[in-house]
């Protein structure tokens, strides 16, 4: 199961004549044929299938490879670069637009070039979303060195979202309903967060997430580039305790950062959207079959 | 922008220890230098909040949990005092190495970045070729490190020999050998530079070496080494 990548995955085409021969699929590589049955694959295959074959005519003599394209085409893949959903100034003045440019403009855009330079060199990785690509370069607990950068992509495009102008304020509806249920109250819940994100010791994230197992909202934290999704739970929000991330604006002062965060910044019509997403996938509660 | 210290470091903080029943608790060491006298390599501002506001963090933290485990000890309680391990391991760390960076660093009018001679020079080019490689080994390293760490030159002083090591967030360099004895430690947390290099650390890393103080270094390496 994975989760749909917020990031695009690009496709361009560049003239040079080259030959041109269908990268290897991880799981053809192991052996295993027939048990490809990943869909999300067809996005490059389909890249492929879109393009013409040659319509020149064959010289006498000259056989047609369907796996050679005579007319200049190479394919390659990239990951962009996705701009939050707000203007730089829109977080201020509780995350300055310095942060934002600095944060976005060379932490996440470094992450998203040392990305795409790590996959342009081998095409074993070829091929994955950006999800599983996490998954599979974390490697069960001994990264790859693409864990680090695929993995800080995406939980910045995450951190990115979680936050919104005028936010903050209480969940609503049916998160809040959760949150209550989990942890007791949501203020319960939101000492519960701070503390944990002040006791976190060196770099690394807070999350609410929906265990997957236990079918219930939890605060983790992680370090460096870890992400809840390497364990298969499904995270709600994020908060980067990254230093870079809150430096600029509150220096030393993370209990400042981490109560602003919580106060005006965090977009619970985020955490609501994606937990309504999580239950297609994790029963919440015992559905109510009514008495005939 | 540079902070300029108006005042005399020195005459901030006290060294002596105080004692509080018989638990010894731990005060900020002082500089040997103004906050803004490593400049342009470090700025003051960053001297200044990295001493005053994150070293004196971990001593505050640090002696908060020793008085806790003195307590859970005194009263037998065995899983708070593993618990409260991590955290003297952390902040504890953090006084540790903080105060080792502090000496590693002098102005360059007193000799910062002027290189080693004597035993511990001549050990460098013996061990890494010379002081320019053993400068690119460091910052390859110190650069590699994912989040918060370390970087440290040190000298091994069962096999005497010096190695170049890593450590992450403020683990002791002992967590890496034993025996390992630190000369000079880089900070790489992001709190070390970003004010003023923001997120290129290498650029941070190539201009810190000219405020490096050798001396110390020497001195260090000399005792384990004669």
């Amino acid at each position: 199961m994975s989760w749909s990548s917020s990031n695009y995955l690009c496709l361009s085409s560049s003239s040079s004549v080259t030959q041109f021969s269908r990268c290897k699929l991880p799981c053809e590589s192991e052996g295993q044929r027939g048990k490809c049955q990943d869909l999300n694959r067809a996005t490059n295959i389909s890249a492929y299938n879109s393009l013409k074959p040659p319509s020149f005519k064959l010289d006498k003599g000259q056989r047609r490879n369907d796996h050679v394209l005579k007319k200049p085409r190479n394919i390659s893949a990239y990951y962009s670069l996705k701009p939050p959903p707000y203007k730089f100034d829109a977080l201020e003045p509780y995350m300055s637009k310095r942060t934002l440019e600095v944060h976005w403009g060379e932490h996440h855009r470094g992450y998203v070039e040392s990305l795409n330079k790590y996959l342009g060199k081998d095409d074993i990785l070829y091929g994955y979303t950006l999800d599983e690509l996490i998954r599979v370069t974390y490697n069960n607990g001994n990264p790859l060195p693409e864990y680090n950068v695929a993995a800080q992509v995406w939980n910045h495009d995450f951190f990115w979202e979680s936050m919104q102008p005028g936010g903050g304020n209480l969940p609503i509806l049916g998160l809040l309903e959760q949150i209550e249920k989990d942890f007791g109250s949501f203020s319960n819940f939101r000492e519960e967060f701070i503390e944990t994100a002040l006791t976190l010791f060196g770099s690394g994230w807070v999350w609410l997430v929906l265990k997957r197992n236990e079918k219930r909202l939890a605060i983790a934290t992680t370090t460096n580039a870890v992400t809840p999704l390497v364990w298969d739970d499904i995270p709600l929000l994020s908060l980067d305790m990254w230093e870079h991330s809150y430096y600029l604006d509150y220096k030393n002062d993370k209990a400042r950062y981490v109560n602003v965060f919580m106060d005006h910044l965090v977009s619970w019509n985020a955490a609501l959207a994606r937990m309504a997403r999580a239950q297609s996938f994790v029963n919440l509660g015992e559905p109510k079959i009514p008495v005939a | 922008m540079a902070l300029r210290a108006l005042t005399n470091v020195k005459t901030l903080g006290r060294l002596r220890h105080q004692q509080i029943r018989g638990l010894q608790t731990f005060t900020l060491p002082d500089l040997s230098y103004d906050y803004g006298a490593l400049e342009p390599a470090i700025s003051g501002e960053i001297m200044q909040l990295h001493h005053q506001k994150h070293h004196q963090t971990y001593i505050t933290n640090y002696n908060k949990a020793l008085e806790q485990l003195d307590d859970a000890i005194a009263k037998g309680d065995a899983s708070t005092a593993v618990k409260l391990q991590s955290a003297i391991n952390f902040n504890g760390g953090g006084h540790v190495n903080h105060s080792i960076f502090w000496k590693n660093l002098a102005p360059t009018r007193e000799g910062g970045g002027e290189p080693p001679h004597g035993s511990l020079g001549w050990a460098i080019d013996q061990h890494f070729g010379s002081m320019e490689k053993l400068v690119a080994k460091m910052n390859a390293e110190g650069a590699a490190v994912q989040g918060s760490g370390w970087v440290w030159l040190a000298v091994d002083k069962e096999l005497k020999r010096l190695v170049v090591e890593t450590t992450a967030n403020q683990d002791p360099l002992v967590t890496k050998g034993a025996s390992l004895v630190p000369l000079v430690g880089i900070d790489v947390w992001e709190h070390a530079y970003y004010l003023q290099y923001k997120n290129v650390r290498p650029d941070y890393l190539k201009n810190i070496w000219k405020v490096i103080n050798w001396k110390y270094a020497s001195e260090v390496y000399e005792k384990e080494c004669p």
